[in-house]
C-alpha cells in the first residue's frame, strides 16, 4: 500500500504501542499537537496521556528521563523536534545512554527520533546533519531511513532493540510516498541495501541524498554509465560488507551525504574502502557533502551548499 | 527493644566506620600506586551515606555521584566487589570497566555512580517514571547531588520535571560546602537551597547531615511523604567534605583550622559520643566495632588483591559495547 514516510513512522509506533505495554512516547508536543512534524498525530487519542507524554522544553531532563526509564524497564521513544537540539541534551546521550551497557551492564532500549537535515529553509540551527557526531560514540546505534518502507521497518526494529538508537528522519522526506507492506515486517538495523543495481560506479548514500543519487543515476544511464546505489540506512554499526562488495564489483565510488563533507561520515566510508578494497579501485574515491559553512536560509543559497544531481553526475564522470 | 536498638545503632556505626576506613585505605593504596585512576572520597559525609540509605527499600532505585563509594557501601554493596572494582579486578562490581566513579549494584538498586556532575538527576527521574507507569508499590527513586550539582541545568530541569509529572523521587542535596574548591557562597546566589523546593512543587525536608539519626528520621519522613502522596521531594543534608575534592586536592582554598573544626564535629565522633553518653554502648564496645570495621576493609583489600586483574582482550571489550 502506498503511504507517506510520515504515515509509515506513525504506523510503526502505533503497532509497537499495541504490541508492548512498556513502549511509551515522549517529547515536546507529541500529544494533541501531533509532534513537530505530525508524526505522532492521533496516538494520544488512541493510547492516552500516560503513554504519549508531552514534555516541558527541557531536553536534558526529558531525554535523560527516557534513558533512565529505559534502563529500568520501559521502552521509550523520544521525539527531539530537530536533531540540532541533540546539542542541548548530548551529555545524557553521549555520557550516559551510550556507556550504560558497557559500564553497568544495563540494557537501554530507548529510541531518540529526530528530524534531520536541510532543504526547508530552516537555517543554521534547524538544518544540520550531525550523524557523524553520534556515530563517533561507541554504544549508540544511528539509523537514517530514506523511504517509507525502511522508515517503518527500521523504526520497529529500533523500538525492539535493547540499545540506544538515534533515529534520524530527513525532514524533506516526511511527505514522500512509497510502498509499505500490509503485513508485519521489520528492517534490520546494521544492514545496508543495494537499492539500484549497476556495474560501472557505486553511489553510496543515505537519507535525503538518496533521491539525488537516483536522479544522478538516471542521467548517468543516458550517458552509458551504469550506477549502483547503496543505501547505508544504518550509519552505525556500519554494514561494511555490502559497501565493499559493491565497490569490488564496480571499482568506482562516489559517497554522497547531506552532512558537511569535512570530517563527515563519507570520510569514514572512504577510509574504510581504501583500507579494505584499495586494489579494487579504478579511480580515487569521491566525496560529496555540504560545503563547510552553516546552512543559509535563502532557497538558492541553501541549495548551493548541498550536493545536487548535477554535482553528483559531474563528479562521477570525472572518475572515468 | 533497647537491645535491638543497640544492635542496630552499632551496625550503623560499623557501617560508617567501615566507609571511613575504606576511604582512607584506598587513598593509601593510591599513594602506593595500586589504584589506577582518580578517587573522590566521602570522609566527613559518612552519616549522609549510611543514614540516607538505611531507610531505603530493595525496590528503590539509587543514583549517586562521582563521590559515591559511601552511598554504595552504605546501602550494602558488597565491600569486596567495590574494592575489587577500584583496584581494577575482573571480579569488581563493574568487571573493572567502571572504576571509582561508576560503582553499581543493581540488586541493591544502585544504578551506577555517575562521573558527570548533575547528570544522574534525569536518569533518576526516568526510574521514577518507570515506578509510576508500572504502578510499582512502595518504591521511590533517589537522586544524590552535591551543592555544586545543584546549579546544573540537569538538576534544575529534573526538579521541575519531577514536580510537573508528580514523580516518586527524592532529591537528596548534600550540602558539603565545596564544589572542588569553590565554596557554596561563591557559587549559589542564595545558599538557602530550601527556597528551591516550592517553585518546583517539591516538599522540602532539611537536616543536619552529620547527625545520623536525624538523617535517617528525615529520609524516612521524606520517603513516607513521596510514597504516600506520589509526589517528589527535596531533602537537604548539611555536612562538610573533610576529604579533598579528589586525590589531587592540596586544600589551598581552606585552612587547617576550618577542616579541624569539622573533623571535631564529624558524624562518626558525634555518634560515638551519643552512644556512650546515652549508655547504649561502652567505650570498649566501640573500640571493638572500630576494629571490626578495619578487619572488613583489610579483608576486602586482601580479597581484591588476590583477584585477577581485569585484562579482557579487545574482542571481549567490543562484545560489551552493545546489548544483545
Amino acid at each position: 500500500m502506498i503511504k507517506t514516510y510520515r504515515e509509515a513512522l506513525t504506523e510503526a509506533m502505533r503497532e509497537e504501542l499495541q504490541r508492548d505495554d512498556s513502549v511509551i512516547l515522549m517529547g515536546e508536543d507529541v500529544g494533541v499537537y501531533g509532534g513537530g512534524f505530525g508524526v505522532t498525530e492521533g496516538l494520544i487519542a488512541e493510547f492516552g496521556a500516560d503513554r504519549v507524554i508531552d514534555t516541558p522544553v527541557s531536553e536534558t531532563a526529558f531525554v535523560g528521563t527516557a534513558i533512565g526509564a529505559a534502563a529500568t524497564g520501559m521502552r521509550p521513544v523520544v521525539e527531539l523536534m530537530f536533531s540540532d537540539f541533540m546539542a542541548v541534551c548530548w551529555d545524557q546521550i553521549m555520557n550516559e545512554a551510550a556507556k550504560m551497557h558497557f559500564m553497568y551492564g544495563l540494557d537501554v532500549p530507548v529510541v531518540i527520533r529526530s528530524a534531520s537535515g536541510a532543504g526547508t529553509g530552516a537555517s543554521a540551527q534547524h538544518s544540520q546533519s550531525l550523524e557523524n557526531m553520534y556515530a563517533h560514540v561507541p554504544g549508540l546505534k544511528v539509523v537514517m531511513p530514506s523511504d517509507p518502507h525502511d522508515a517503518k521497518g527500521l523504526l520497529k526494529s529500533a523500538i525492539r532493540d535493547n540499545n540506544p538508537v538515534i533515529f534520524l528522519e530527513p525532514k524533506t522526506l516526511y511527505g514522500k510516498k512509497g510502498e509499505v507492506p500490509e503485513n508485519e515486517y521489520t528492517v534490520p538495523i546494521g544492514k545496508a541495501f543495494v537499492k539500484r543495481e549497476g556495474s560501472d560506479v557505486t553511489l553510496i548514500s543515505y537519507g535525503r541524498m538518496m533521491e539525488v543519487c537516483y536522479e544522478a543515476a538516471e542521467r548517468l544511464a543516458t550517458d552509458g554509465i551504469s550506477a549502483e546505489i547503496v543505501d547505508i540506512c544504518t550509519i552505525s554499526p556500519l554494514d561494511k560488507e555490502t559497501v565493499l562488495d559493491s565497490v569490488r564489483k564496480t571499482g568506482r565510488v562516489a559517497i554522497v551525504h547531506e552532512a558537511v563533507s569535512f570530517g563527515g561520515f563519507g570520510a569514514e566510508i572512504s577510509a574504510m574502502i581504501t583500507e579494505e578494497a584499495f586494489s579494487a579501485l579504478k579511480a580515487p574515491v569521491k566525496r560529496l557533502g555540504a560545503a563547510y559553512c552553516p546552512t543559509p536560509s535563502a532557497i538558492k543559497e541553501e541549495s548551493n551548499v548541498f550536493p545536487t544531481a548535477d554535482k553528483v553526475t559531474a563528479a562521477v564522470k570525472s572518475l572515468f | 527493644m533497647k537491645k535491638n536498638m543497640k544492635n542496630y545503632y552499632e551496625e550503623l556505626l560499623l557501617r560508617m566506620m567501615m566507609i571511613h576506613d575504606f576511604e582512607e585505605e584506598i587513598m593509601r593504596l593510591y599513594h602506593e600506586g595500586a589504584v589506577h585512576g582518580t578517587l573522590h572520597l566521602c570522609l566527613g559525609e559518612e552519616a549522609v551515606d549510611v543514614g540516607s540509605t538505611a531507610v531505603l527499600k530493595d525496590k528503590d532505585y539509587i543514583y549517586t555521584t562521582h563521590r559515591g563509594h559511601g552511598v554504595c557501601l552504605g546501602r550494602g554493596a558488597d565491600v569486596n566487589s567495590v574494592m575489587a572494582e577500584i583496584l581494577g579486578r575482573v571480579t569488581g562490581s563493574n568487571k573493572g570497566r567502571g572504576g571509582s566513579m561508576h560503582i553499581c549494584d543493581r540488586e541493591r538498586g544502585l544504578m551506577g555512580s555517575n562521573g558527570i556532575v548533575g547528570a544522574n538527576a534525569p536518569l533518576a527521574c526516568g526510574a521514577a517514571l518507570t515506578i509510576k507507569l508500572k504502578g510499582i508499590k512502595d518504591a521511590v527513586s533517589v537522586c544524590f547531588s552535591g551543592d555544586g550539582a545543584a546549579n546544573t541545568g540537569a538538576v534544575l530541569e529534573s526538579m521541575n520535571l519531577a514536580g510537573v509529572w508528580k514523580l516518586p523521587i527524592i532529591f537528596v542535596l548534600v550540602e558539603n560546602h565545596y564544589a572542588v574548591s569553590t565554596v557554596v557562597e561563591r557559587a549559589s546566589a542564595n545558599v538557602d537551597f530550601s527556597k528551591r523546593a516550592e517553585p518546583f512543587g517539591l516538599q522540602c525536608f532539611e537536616t543536619d547531615g552529620n547527625d545520623i539519626i536525624a538523617v535517617m528520621d528525615t529520609m524516612a519522613k521524606a520517603r513516607e511523604y513521596t510514597v504516600t502522596n506520589m509526589r517528589p521531594c527535596l531533602v537537604i543534608e548539611h555536612t562538610y567534605r573533610v576529604a579533598g575534592h579528589s586525590k589531587s586536592d592540596t586544600n589551598k582554598y581552606r585552612s587547617e583550622e576550618e577542616i579541624n573544626y569539622w573533623v571535631e564535629r564529624g558524624p562518626i565522633r558525634r555518634f560515638k559520643d551519643k552512644l556512650t553518653a546515652e549508655c547504649i554502648s561502652t567505650v570498649n564496645e566501640l573500640e571493638h566495632i572500630e576494629k571490626k570495621a578495619h578487619e572488613i576493609v583489610s579483608n576486602a583489600i586482601d580479597y581484591a588483591l588476590g583477584q585477577p586483574e581485569a585484562a579482557q582482550d579487545i574482542e571481549e571489550l567490543l562484545g560489551a559495547v552493545y546489548a544483545d
